[in-house]
């Protein structure tokens, strides 16, 4: 991956745009250490920072097409560059580079806005239309490259992180109320909201059209998730779908590989990293490098199944142990790079992840995001599928077996606890039709932090965050399956907003680390919606087709193995020993009045149960995180903004023009 | 502090965070009113054993003894009898 920024309109009523490229230039430099370029003419500036992946010597962008009036800055990979190439070579088209970012370009040329249509990655783009004066901008399907903007003084700003834009911006960065409410309930903020006061991300699957003569910035959605009408038929033959998901997942891997420099692989010995390593082994990738995270917590430790599967195919393995203290000492600093709060500090060991991996020269890694949310592996998925039956049979006998079948190391014997239960997976179970019915009780639960909330915060808050999402979805939405709805929410809220960016691209990006992402090919995913809900989750059996489509490439224990999420530890990171000064002094009474987004008397009950040893509750462990990440937030944009962001780019960075 | 005083404080300290004593009545149910998940239920119920010494078999958790305010202290009164 790389970073991409720039502005359009009338720019030379701006400050220099050797200036402007520069500072935008350098709060992105993580994210392409390889060098800095840009182009500008009056109305438009585009930066690139590079991680050179591809055609290494000649892959400077941004980049052009035969007559310099169509220019592009792009970050993300186009895996299927080469046949495009091919393709446009043979209608003509003349090429200076051996890039995938040249295709973006021609294509443009020959299919104008629909030139996205044709492209299989990971992206966000901004490409400039000189004649028309139009600029285009996009982000890939699922949301795994990031894209930001704004409008100040009748131009668009954008980049690909936030930090970039406040470096030019006049405005200086607020939270958003709004934003942070829809976190603290989905644990991202509904699209195309960030965490900023008017700072919006490009959507997944979203084009957008700056015109520069009217002004108008013109919004279209150019894809999204295929799920077929509860009306119509879904595929139900397992055979055809086990064959066709695995062919169409051994090519979504097979073409992840197209780079000029090694792909190594993040292992978590869970099924759908191993199914990748180990599909990867099988094509004969030379020396196969995985990289691992472990843990001192034996409830989050994964390693004896990373050592199964290492051992299985013999990779060169490299792990690095997180330790309470490293959470505690790399959470302030990562949330700079998250520009979000957070609900859990989950995160935070992948900035170590990729740390191990650049450190072991790697910066290509395929990674398993995606699976459960396009092949039904979270226990929200089961959750869903249970209310639902309890929805349809409110008293049914079954139900106490059917939970004792999902939470086998529960106590179901006696009456034990069952009322309680009910009251968490009852909740709204008389409400099948509500659009949010799989979400509602990790909406609730999530929720519960918000009795945190300071009075203006309260006051200022006017909107009911899940009706904003629910304005938001497809008009479609209410034709599908229940199971359906719950994998379209999870890949429209948690998957892009938290696992992608906060998780993914921002921790990668940390150490200058690309990831990729098999599962996320989209046609993969537009099969995989064709399918029925009982070949994802046969019984509670989850991900079920992918199981079996890819059963050949896996030892019997992980494929059976009970599935684990992936989690790392909260409070007790923060409250050992030696925890870090910051810890106090940001959820301090007198920082947390200064901020005003929490109630600190509150929070100094938490702090007090927290210290007295007390058990914690995944409650707590929410609340602390998010106030705690909030209030850092705060810290690096608000409280450090002018020296963090206004200064001017040191000396030393260097950024070129080209022409 | 009286029994009630007692159950009020850890109630409201723990799991509302507030002081404020018009914020929880003794009729509230604290499921119904999300007070208490399981966990915290069974952190009253470890309340109960190690504070008030009573000993709260399995079938005893129910809602109708741990529910609310009013509901433990009908609980406890009986357990002590």
């Amino acid at each position: 991956m790389c970073g991409i920024a720039g502005i359009y309109g009338d720019i030379s009523k701006q400050k220099a745009p050797a200036f402007l490229a520069k500072q935008m230039a350098y709060q992105l430099n993580h994210r392409g250490p390889d060098g800095s370029a840009y182009y500008n003419d009056e109305h438009a500036l585009l930066i690139h920072t590079r991680l050179s992946i591809i055609d290494i010597e000649g892959g400077e962008q941004p980049i052009h097409n035969e007559d310099n009036t169509i220019w592009v800055s792009f970050n993300g990979e186009i895996y299927n560059y080469p046949e495009l190439r091919n393709d446009l070579i043979s209608k003509g088209h003349q090429f200076y580079t051996h890039t995938d970012t040249e295709v973006i370009v021609h294509l443009y040329e020959e299919y104008r806005q629909d030139y996205v249509h044709h492209l299989n990655g990971q992206f966000a783009i901004s490409l400039w239309d000189k004649k028309n004066q139009q600029a285009l901008i996009c982000r890939d399907r699922t949301g795994i490259s990031p894209l930001f903007y704004t409008q100040e003084n009748n131009c668009l700003y954008f980049a690909s992180e936030v930090k970039a834009l406040l470096s030019v911006l006049d405005t200086p960065p607020k939270l958003n109320l709004q934003a942070l409410d829809q976190i603290l309930s989905f644990w991202s903020p509904v699209s195309p909201n960030t965490a900023f006061e008017n700072i919006f991300e490009v959507k997944p699957g979203e084009q957008l059209v700056f015109d520069l003569d009217s002004q108008s910035l013109t919004p279209s959605i150019y894809w999204d998730y295929p799920y077929t009408p509860k009306s119509e038929a879904h595929i139900c033959d397992e055979n055809e779908a086990s064959e066709q998901v695995a062919s169409l997942l051994e090519d979504a891997i097979k073409i992840r590989l197209r780079a000029d420099v090694p792909v190594g692989a993040y292992l978590s010995g869970g099924l759908d990293s191993s199914i990748l390593v180990s599909v990867l082994k099988s094509l004969n990738h030379g020396d196969l490098s995985t990289f691992s995270l472990t843990f001192d917590d034996a409830d989050l430790d994964e390693s004896s199944h990373q050592k199964t599967m290492v051992d299985y195919l013999n990779t060169q393995h490299f792990q690095t142990r997180c330790q309470y203290s490293d959470i505690a000492n790399d959470f302030l600093d990562s949330i700079k790079h998250i520009e979000s709060p957070i609900v859990r500090t989950a995160p935070i060991p992948m900035g170590r992840l990729s740390a191990l991996t650049q450190k072991n020269n790697y910066k290509v890694v395929l990674t398993g995001e995606g699976a459960d949310e396009i092949f039904g592996g979270y226990d929200i998925f089961k959750e869903t599928k249970l209310r639902e039956f309890w929805s349809h049979q409110p008293d049914s006998s079954w139900r106490p077996l059917l939970i004792k079948k999902l939470y086998p190391y529960l106590d179901m014997s006696q009456n034990k606890a069952n009322s309680f239960l009910k009251a968490f997976f009852g909740g709204g179970v008389d409400q099948p039709n509500q659009p949010l019915f799989s979400h509602l009780p990790r909406i609730a639960s999530t929720s519960k932090v918000k009795i945190f909330y300071s009075d203006q915060v309260k006051a200022a808050l006017n909107h009911n965050a899940e009706e904003q999402l629910i304005e938001t979805l497809p008009q479609q939405f209410n034709q599908w399956r229940i199971f359906d709805k719950s994998l379209y929410l999870e890949s429209k809220t948690l998957m892009p907003g938290y696992l992608l960016n906060s998780q993914g691209d921002r921790m990668l990006m940390k150490h200058s680390v690309e990831g990729r992402f098999p599962y996320l090919d989209h046609r993969v995913i537009e099969y995989a919606a064709q399918l029925h809900p009982k070949l994802k989750m046969k019984g509670f059996n989850e991900k079920y087709i992918l199981k079996k489509a890819m059963q050949k490439y896996l030892p019997d224990d992980i494929l059976k193995r009970y599935k684990q999420p992936y989690r790392a530890p909260n409070i007790p990171s923060f409250f050992n020993d030696d925890p870090p000064a910051y810890v106090e002094e940001l959820l301090s009474r007198e920082y947390l009045d200064k901020t005003y987004y929490f109630n600190s008397a509150k929070v100094a009950l938490l702090l007090k149960k927290i210290k007295s040893g007390r058990a914690i509750s995944q409650k707590d462990n929410t609340a602390l995180v998010s106030i705690l990440s909030t209030q850092a937030w705060h810290y690096h944009f608000i409280d450090q903004f002018e020296s963090n962001f206004k200064v001017p780019a040191p000396e030393s960075f260097k950024i070129h023009r080209i022409s | 502090m009286t029994t009630e005083t007692t159950l009020r404080k850890f109630i409201m300290e723990n799991y509302m965070f507030t002081e404020d004593d018009t914020e929880l009545k003794n009729d509230h149910s604290f499921l119904d009113m999300g007070i208490l998940d399981s966990m915290g239920i069974l952190e009253v119920i470890a309340l109960l054993e190690d504070d008030f010494n009573i000993t709260v078999e399995d079938e005893e958790m129910i809602p109708e003894n741990l529910d609310s305010i009013n509901n433990l202290l009908a609980f406890i009164q009986k357990k002590s009898a």
